[in-house]
């Protein structure tokens, strides 16, 4: 408890544009606005098909409530502070990596690949040096829940340089 | 008589027992591994259940919600980090009487209040859910709307979060229910020219994301954290003076989480929480709350395993999910062609008293698993997380393009799992974007299609009773987190 009065008090002495509750409402309201702009592109229903309200009705209200409670939280936080979170530590953006890597990989290498790429990276990353481990991780494992679900699910997976050997 | 014989059915059907017991085990499992736990192993499962035909795939599901319930004590008292949010509680006098050298004591309580809490929830479900059933009948589009409106206001009040949070990420699962075609007019919104979001955004791969992945992301902050883990010899059965103090506090904890589950969109998190300052409220001995006191761990472990049951009546009476464990089995439902609702209270009572009658024997399963097994349970939190979290990543990745064979639904996947890192980070509840996604189409479509029969003058809402009541059940439940928090400043 005490703690988190400490981390409260660090983040009043911020200036307002380095808070926490400004960086996540000002994000909040920008994707909002952007997202509500967009709803002015959908069509419009001619009135004799229109049931009810236009399309863009509902979540033009939604965006809007959004950005009304995204106001208010940030309203109350100049009252009570938000607590300052850590700093996020390499392994995290490490992983985060690894979820790119996966994307480019599985679109333009093999899906089957992307995922044992990524088993290794991220076990590695987070201290496993053993050999066998990371085989384990990012081989049989792997290779375990693709016979599973190719064979059991009759699932077939996006073509790819190991899945079309496998498939041929 | 009928329907007793009904919910004895899975007693009899070898295959019945055989997913019972996988799932009873696979939920165990999953409770006792923080930061899984039913909601995700649920979704987890869910395309494996194709698999199978639609009383097993529920069986399934409901098993892993009550096994998984009661898993996450076991980790809340050995290694004081709850294997599940429901079990949050349950640290606060487990881990303290385990510290003690009564590892045993609290396991066997948190056992034997779990299985009443659970067993006593199933009888309330088994009674009040035709009920709820029944009254549904009178229901139109503006009372269904009304309903899942007062659902949604009831997310301000989960867990221990700001109410205005979990309300902006409610609505934010609302309008990514939005995604895709309308189902009114066909018209797209938010596809980006994106053909694969024409059909919308599935539910799976916001699952998996926001459960799965966004934990996966919060390991990975957390890789040199060390546990102190307390070694569990046996499980004890409570003695007579411990039955004797708590069966007051079992009952009332079961009565609490019976009912708060039944509320939509509450869960085990929420009736833990209250299970557990009741039970501090009524007790002889308050000052040693916090301590290690067996009536803390019974309070909150009878009220979150109540909470399964309850959470089940207005998800097969209305379908209306009743927690985050509930929204994944409605859509296990709806997956195989269930409708939830009055209509399959009339039309298959067979498959609602089965399921009635597995989530009984899950309770006793697990009751038998947990006493017997506890310390084979307990040695799986030495899987470290960077050869776990891994697997779990092949599954998630593996069961989410299973679905509908999608790519794009894994990155998807990945882009919810980012995002709900940063929702938990800044505390905004992961939870109420489910219940939004799932009650978003209800409430958009129940919505539209009253203005149609009302001509477009929304007075008319107010004009319709049950609708009424709903309303002003939903701004009691927009005033209770304010009446709460200024209880809790006295």
């Amino acid at each position: 408890m005490k703690n988190v009065q400490k981390q409260k008090r660090a983040n009043k002495s911020l200036p307002f544009f380095f808070r926490d509750e400004f960086k996540v409402c000002l994000v909040i309201i920008l994707t909002s606005v952007a997202l509500l702009i967009t709803t002015f592109t959908f069509d419009i229903v001619p009135p004799i098909l229109n049931r009810g309200i236009q399309p863009a009705t509902f979540p033009k209200a939604l965006l809007i409530l959004i950005i009304v409670m995204s106001l208010l939280i940030y309203y109350l936080a100049i009252k009570n502070p938000w607590k300052v979170e850590k700093k996020l530590p390499k392994s995290f953006y490490l992983t985060i990596l690894s979820f790119f890597i996966f994307v480019v990989i599985s679109k333009s290498l093999d899906f089957f690949l992307a995922i044992s790429a990524l088993s290794i990276f991220v076990s590695y990353y987070w201290g496993e040096k053993r050999i066998f481990y990371l085989l384990l991780v990012g081989i049989i494992f792997p290779v375990l829940v693709f016979i599973f679900f190719e064979t059991i699910l009759g699932l077939r997976f996006p073509p790819g340089i190991i899945t079309n050997i496998y498939y041929s | 008589m009928e329907n007793l014989l009904l919910m004895m059915a899975p007693l009899f059907s070898s295959k019945l027992m055989l997913v019972l017991f996988f799932g009873t085990l696979f939920g165990l499992i999953l409770g006792v591994l923080p930061g899984l736990g039913p909601t995700t192993g649920g979704a987890l499962i869910l395309p494996f259940t194709m698999t199978l035909d639609p009383l097993s795939a529920i069986v399934l599901l409901t098993s892993i919600y009550c096994a998984g319930t009661y898993g996450g004590a076991i980790t809340a008292v050995l290694i004081n980090t709850p294997g599940t949010p429901a079990a949050a509680a349950t640290c606060l006098d487990g881990y303290p009487l385990a510290q003690k050298g009564e590892a045993g004591r609290a396991l066997g309580m948190a056992t034997v209040s779990s299985t009443v809490g659970g067993i006593f929830s199933v009888i309330i479900l088994v009674f009040f859910a035709p009920i709820l059933a029944q009254l549904a009948y009178e229901f139109g589009q503006p009372e269904y709307f009304a309903l899942a409106i007062f659902g949604l206001t009831m997310l301000a009040s989960i867990g221990e979060g700001s109410p205005i949070k979990n309300l902006i990420a409610g609505a934010f699962g609302i309008l990514i229910s939005t995604v895709g075609k309308d189902f009114m007019t066909s018209i797209d919104r938010f596809t980006f020219g994106i053909n694969e979001l024409t059909e919308g955004i599935g539910f799976i791969p916001v699952v998996v994301g926001l459960f799965a992945m966004s934990e996966m992301l919060t390991q990975s902050t957390l890789i040199n954290q060390i546990f102190n883990r307390i070694t569990l010899k046996a499980i004890k059965l409570p003695s007579k003076d411990d039955y004797k103090n708590t069966w007051k506090t079992i009952l009332r904890s079961s009565g609490i989480g019976s009912f708060i589950g039944v509320l939509p969109a509450e869960g085990g998190t929420v009736a833990s929480l209250i299970g557990y300052s009741e039970a501090k409220r009524f007790s002889k001995k308050p000052e040693q709350f916090g301590k290690g006191s067996i009536e803390g761990i019974a309070g909150a472990e009878a009220a979150n395993n109540a909470a399964t049951g309850g959470a089940m009546v207005p998800t097969l009476a209305l379908g209306i999910p009743g927690s985050a464990t509930t929204a994944v089995i409605l859509t296990g439902l709806i997956i195989h062609g269930v409708r939830p609702g009055p209509d399959l209270f009339r039309e298959q009572p067979d498959f609602l008293y089965g399921i009635f009658g597995a989530m009984l024997i899950a309770n006793v399963l697990f009751f038998i698993f947990g006493f017997f097994g506890a310390k084979i349970f307990a040695r799986i939190t030495l899987v470290p997380n960077k050869i776990l979290w891994p697997m779990i990543f092949a599954v998630s990745v593996c069961g989410t393009y299973s679905l509908n064979q999608s790519i794009i639904d894994v990155w998807i996947m990945l882009f919810f799992g980012i995002l709900g890192f940063f929702m938990r980070r800044y505390g905004f509840s992961v939870v109420p974007v489910i219940i939004g996604l799932i009650l978003g189409e209800l409430v958009e479509g129940t919505l539209r299609q009253s203005l149609v029969i009302f001509d477009g003058n929304w007075l008319m809402f107010f004009t319709r009773p049950i609708a009424l009541t709903f309303f002003i059940l939903s701004l009691i439940a927009l005033a209770f987190p304010l009446i709460r928090s200024k209880k809790f400043k006295k």
